[in-house]
């Protein structure tokens, strides 16, 4: 069974991912990509306390994830890839390949950011990452949950959407 | 510290910390022990900013949280790692801010773990045939 939702979201394993999504794609699994967590087993403790006793986690770099992903990609349950910036997903697509969707779940103000959508603020540097992974075949698309209509990236950098 | 009545700070998804402390306020008319505050539309590093300026300016020694994994409860647990005089209670309902409110004699650690198990006993299940 393939990842179902591959989310960039900065607050990572939350109650969204865990909840809003987890439940109706019946997510069995979730893979944590994030250079700085995947070193730190306090990090990792902290995201498992919000999931539940059923539900798998799995802590990578973006280079380790790359190389696991074909093994997730077969698991015998459904699953969800997260990162928490647009660079690490940049890089974790370029290394993995077959990603053929991305979901902007959460990219919350910051310094240098301008704001595209009521949950996504972006510096240029990171629209432009989003348009360079656009032009390699990957749909992006924002939603915060299911129940939320999609936007495309033509439709968030013009700031057509809920801003 | 300073000499504020704000006991504890909840925290969490939507308009929770403001509901339920609307409520806890209308049943004890302490509704002032009580910051509350909203994760909405912030990110994590938001939260853990504006949790930190609560607890700093209030004095509070106690914050409570919705969701166990929510990103409050993430931010919360981050500033718990430096500041361990803390106590936090995740998963928080009405009942819980209920007793916490009417147990001002007790220290706010204590305070904190006696309303947590009164939240637990609070939550019961009627009427369901176990058949289903």
């Amino acid at each position: 069974m393939p990842i179902d939702l591959y989310r960039i979201d900065d607050r990572l394993i939350h109650g969204q991912v865990v909840v809003g999504w987890g439940q109706p794609l019946d997510i069995g699994f979730i893979v944590l990509v994030d250079d700085e967590v995947a070193k730190s087993e306090w990090e990792q403790e902290l995201y498992r306390m919000g999931v539940p006793p059923d539900m798998e986690v799995f802590f990578h770099s973006v280079d380790d994830a790359a190389e696991q992903h074909a093994t997730y990609q077969a698991h015998t349950a459904a699953g969800i890839l997260l990162t928490g910036d647009i660079d690490s997903m940049a890089r974790f697509v370029a290394a993995a390949g077959q990603v053929p969707a991305v979901n902007l779940g959460g990219i919350h103000h910051r310094v240098g950011r301008t704001q595209r959508m009521r949950y996504v603020f972006l510096t240029p540097a990171e629209e432009q990452a989003l348009r360079a992974l656009a032009s390699r075949g990957v749909t992006i698309t924002a939603q915060d949950v299911p129940a939320a209509r999609p936007v495309a990236l033509a439709d968030v950098l013009a700031g057509q959407a809920d801003a | 510290m300073t000499s504020s009545a704000v006991r504890a700070v909840v925290a969490g998804h939507g308009d929770f910390a403001h509901g339920v402390i609307s409520a806890a306020a209308q049943i004890t008319g302490r509704g002032e022990v009580f910051s509350g505050m909203s994760n909405r539309g912030l990110g994590p590093d938001e939260i853990e900013r504006e949790l930190r300026t609560r607890l700093d300016e209030s004095g509070a020694r106690v914050i409570f949280t919705d969701l166990p994994g929510g990103s409050a409860t993430i931010a919360a647990r981050r500033v718990l790692r430096d500041r361990p005089e803390l106590v936090l209670v995740t998963g928080a309902n009405l009942a819980v801010l209920l007793d916490f409110a009417c147990h001002e004699e007790l220290g706010a650690g204590a305070a904190a773990r006696h309303a947590a198990e009164k939240g637990r006993e609070s939550v019961t299940v009627f009427g369901a045939p176990s058949a289903d």
